[in-house]
């Protein structure tokens, strides 16, 4: 369902909080790269990315409970083995490629950024091979 | 303190957004990125909102930034397209659209736990783990804090003696 004013609205409040720790961390807003300075810490890079993730989860709970059925129980896209593969490819990936959908394409395509602008057109033609494969191959075959 | 509190609000905020924008739900990720079943064009509508609540602010900051950082970190100052960058972000889109989670939405997803959400975050810091556990002798661009403001390409890995 194509829902263009709340994705708006949504939207905006993901800039503002990328602009909140542009402009008070001076930190671009890139969970990957937030989450993976967690998996290889190192020293004075720790407790704000604590905060941040800890942020991410309040928020959670706030949005489930401001806006019902937004954050709640789903069942899975794709069979659970392909999540688990799915999983270690975004990790792996985004590290690699040293951002994701908010640090390439938020951040990056902020600043103007050409490495990020080749990133997001990659990611989201390979997103859109994985998600024709799995949603129009794979179904048919695992059904 | 003060670092602590605006990284907090931030992510909250954040998350808000993720919430209300639909993208908490991996669906309307598929929706966008499977352009052959119902097309829901919601995910470019997010995007366009967020650049354009963070475009001025993120030219500020390269502004008044670009002239120390790239030669204050030894920085080259031009912005290179190469292998790792395209590769990696290859490798992230079969992932994110397979199972329709990007690490943002993933983890904003922890606090209604199901087995997918579940599944895919575990897995998701275990491929970050073994992209940490490579040699020193590869490309890192964890070498340079990719989160830390330039447009300059991540520095390369320090040669060997």
């Amino acid at each position: 369902m194509f829902t263009p004013v709340p994705s708006l609205i949504g939207g905006a409040l993901i800039g503002t909080a990328a602009s909140v720790l542009l402009i008070l961390n001076d930190r671009v807003a890139g969970i990957s790269g937030i989450v993976g300075g967690l998996v290889e810490p190192r020293r004075g890079e720790v407790g704000w990315r604590l905060a941040f993730v800890a942020g991410l989860l309040l928020g959670g709970l706030v949005v489930a409970w401001l806006v019902p059925g937004s954050v709640v129980p789903r069942a899975g896209v794709a069979p659970t083995a392909f999540i688990a593969v799915a999983g270690l490819l975004v990790g792996f990936g985004t590290r690699l490629s040293g951002g994701c959908t908010s640090g390439h394409g938020v951040c990056g395509l902020s600043r103007f950024s050409k490495r990020s602008f080749v990133a997001v057109i990659t990611f989201m033609a390979t997103g859109g091979v994985a998600a024709f494969f799995v949603q129009h191959v794979l179904t048919k075959v695992v059904r | 303190m003060k670092k602590l509190a605006s990284a907090f609000a931030a992510g909250l905020v954040l998350a808000i957004g993720l919430g209300i924008s639909g993208m908490t739900n991996p669906e309307k990720i598929i929706g966008f990125l499977d352009v052959a079943g119902r097309w829901d064009p919601s995910l470019a509508f997010v995007m366009a909102g967020a650049i354009g609540a963070h475009v001025g602010a993120a030219q500020w900051a390269l502004r008044a930034r670009r002239p120390v950082e790239p030669s204050a970190l030894g920085l080259p100052a031009s912005t290179g397209i190469d292998a790792p960058l395209v590769l990696g972000a290859a490798l992230f889109g079969l992932g994110w659209g397979t199972a329709g989670f990007c690490p943002g939405p993933a983890v904003v997803d922890l606090v209604a736990p199901s087995t997918a959400v579940v599944t895919f975050v575990a897995a998701m810091i275990a491929g970050m783990v073994v992209f940490g556990a490579r040699g020193a002798a590869t490309y890192r661009p964890s070498a340079f804090n990719p989160t830390k403001i330039s447009n300059a390409p991540p520095s390369p890995p320090p040669k060997s003696m």
